[in-house]
């Protein structure tokens, strides 16, 4: 009992106070993300390979709005949307001659895409990491740490985000041919709901939320032509955690998931911390393949 | 059932030349082409050469499981890296370093990667074993680049080539040549293997899964049981490819466990025409073709992969049978 008693008292609260603001605070970056993937795949049935690849570039065109303005905000809402036409040009494009063949051949298509753009990212930035100034530099005392309020303000945002669209979801009445569709396609089609224009929105929608959650993740560490990868997969295990095309359950997969792995980087050095959410993920899918989130039907 | 009018039945010799003969006569001919290219090819397009054999190696492996079982598998760049590891594994601890015992380490490195990946992510379907095998790579990726001790991390492991040995045959050091005739030798003798296994009723059994999965197991196959049997094999390969891939060019990188490998075998596939088990190979070397035309074009600095990209999604769209698609049916017989 004498080991479990000092066990506990090893844990060191004001690391793990510290480390869970941080969980939440990528938590809700990485919800962003994710509800973005389980979106475009909740209605288009489309696994979104390239959309590491538009948070990635979000950042980047951020990046480049902000030299040229000067302005965080600015290049927040121009980052967006200009993300939001290139998934729109890259839904018709590419992904649209697809509909109605093997699911398989979507996938493929996406990630064709995200190769594209990965090497367009690293041609003309170059392998330098670029970095966005916070808008806000303003700290507070948590414990020893002097913390950055712009990291509470990307978690509230984030929320606002998510929060917003599920808003628009349930009242707007693009939200609401968004739900007609991904309830039943065929006859939302029948009730003069124009499909093709809700898979190009949803697609639009998707790939702002990624850019949008690239600028407010750009100055925490910069802007780097491989960022989008790793981002993509911690959304994709976040996604199959919370059960593919479940928006609620992808948002608190990806709050569980941080938080985990925040905890983990406590004891074991942040790059082996990854583990921590591969085996998350091996566990969810050995007993529940269906999603941690969902109830088993 | 119609008959057809019986002065249109070609002569009997004549009908057994049609399949069997002029497959077998193909083969020679692409075999003959193959072996000889060395002795003209200059330096740099045998080695050239060599390593399309090698990649295609990969790709076909990766092809049971696209084109054959219906499983899109991004994680092949994890059993091709385990085998290069082994391979190194075996070369840097036996001395003198022994070619046989290379290839078997580097198998079993790829059959341990493939026993993991099989048993957790042949439950999930489509997509989400597409991404699973993604995400199993990936975690071989972490672990080889973090155990430094083990794996030399960033910067790698470096060997020297074994002796070409042959028991009681031969002994030499291997030459580009050699070395190419070697490659060639084992990715055919891995496509006839791949070949009799894709028309055994094992691979039939393979093929119903990919044409409809629920009937397949409603008529009393254990799916889950076939699609392990069939990533493990696909992995043997891919792990031997990696073997080859390692003695070629002496060293075992992380860079080659990273995604883009994976990547890169499904683009050879998709390029090439799954379902062929000869596509992958025509894949790899469209690619790698059309790799070094444009930064021999454009300059190194050119990123080939955004034309590729480009060429990749059109094929996708418009060719979704790939470069050999025409014939499949044909190699299949």
């Amino acid at each position: 009992m004498g080991a479990i008693a000092q066990f506990f008292q090893a844990i060191p609260l004001d690391l793990i106070i510290i480390q869970t603001v941080n969980g939440i605070v990528t938590g809700m970056i990485l919800a962003l993300i994710a509800s973005g993937l389980t979106l475009i795949f909740g209605i288009m049935d489309v696994v979104n390979f390239a959309h590491g690849e538009l948070f990635m570039l979000g950042a980047y065109i951020g990046f480049v709005v902000f030299v040229a303005t000067g302005n965080f905000w600015l290049a927040l809402i121009g980052s967006s949307l200009v993300v939001a036409i290139l998934g729109a040009a890259i839904q018709m494009v590419a992904l649209r001659p697809l509909i109605g063949r093997d699911p398989l051949n979507t996938i493929l298509a996406t990630f064709g895409i995200s190769l594209i753009l990965q090497n367009y990212a690293l041609w003309q930035f170059g392998p330098v990491v670029r970095k966005i100034p916070e808008p806000i530099d303003s700290q507070f005392t948590l414990f020893y740490l002097q913390y950055p309020w712009y990291r509470i303000l990307i978690a509230a945002l984030s929320a606002a985000i998510i929060g917003g669209f599920w808003l628009f979801l349930k009242y707007g009445k693009f939200g609401i041919w968004i739900r007609a569709t991904a309830q039943d396609r065929v006859m939302a089609q029948a009730m003069g709901i124009p499909v093709p224009l809700v898979y190009t929105g949803v697609f639009a929608i998707g790939a702002a939320m990624a850019a949008a959650s690239g600028v407010l993740f750009a100055p925490m560490v910069g802007v780097n032509h491989t960022m989008g990868l790793d981002w993509v997969l911690k959304a994709f295990i976040v996604v199959v955690v919370g059960g593919m095309g479940n928006f609620a359950g992808s948002i608190v997969a990806a709050i569980f998931i941080s938080l985990l792995e925040a905890y983990a980087a406590i004891w074991v050095d942040p790059s082996h911390a990854v583990i921590v959410s591969f085996v998350v993920l091996i566990l969810t899918l050995l007993f529940r393949p269906t999603g941690l989130f969902v109830a088993p039907r | 059932m119609t008959f057809a009018p019986l002065d249109k039945v070609p002569p009997l010799s004549k009908m057994r030349l049609s399949h069997t003969a002029v497959f077998w006569i193909g083969f020679c001919v692409v075999m003959a082409v193959l072996i000889a290219a060395p002795l003209v090819l200059p330096e740099f397009w045998r080695r050239f050469l060599t390593e399309v054999l090698i990649w295609g190696l990969l790709a076909m492996s990766s092809d049971l499981l696209i084109g054959y079982t219906g499983m899109i598998s991004f994680g092949h760049s994890a059993f091709f890296g385990l085998g290069m590891y082994g391979a190194a594994g075996a070369l840097l601890t036996v001395s003198p370093p022994n070619l046989w015992l290379a290839i078997l380490f580097g198998l079993a490195g790829a059959a341990g990667a493939a026993l993991f990946v099989a048993f957790f992510s042949t439950r999930l379907r489509d997509i989400y074993f597409a991404i699973t095998t993604l995400i199993f790579s990936q975690i071989f990726y972490v672990i080889i680049f973090t155990w430094t001790q083990v794996t030399g991390g960033e910067n790698g492991l470096i060997f020297t080539r074994p002796h070409l040995w042959i028991p009681f045959l031969y002994d030499a050091r291997f030459t580009t040549t050699t070395m190419h005739w070697f490659v060639l030798a084992v990715v055919t003798a891995s496509y006839l293997i791949l070949r009799r296994v894709t028309q055994s009723p094992f691979g039939m059994v393979l093929q119903s899964i990919r044409e409809n999965e629920p009937r397949t197991r409603a008529v009393g196959y254990s799916v889950e049981r076939y699609k392990m049997m069939a990533v493990m094999l696909s992995g043997l390969f891919a792990g031997l490819a990696g073997v080859l891939y390692a003695i070629q060019n002496e060293f075992a990188a992380p860079d080659f466990v990273y995604f883009l490998t994976s990547g890169d075998t499904v683009i050879f596939n998709v390029m090439g025409g799954i379902g062929t088990l000869v596509g992958p190979i025509v894949g790899a070397g469209f690619f790698q073709l059309m790799r070094e035309l444009l930064a021999r074009l454009f300059g190194d600095q050119f990123p080939y992969l955004i034309p590729l990209g480009v060429i990749f999604i059109v094929m996708i769209i418009f060719l979704p049978q790939g470069l050999l698609g025409f014939a499949r049916r044909w190699l299949n017989r």
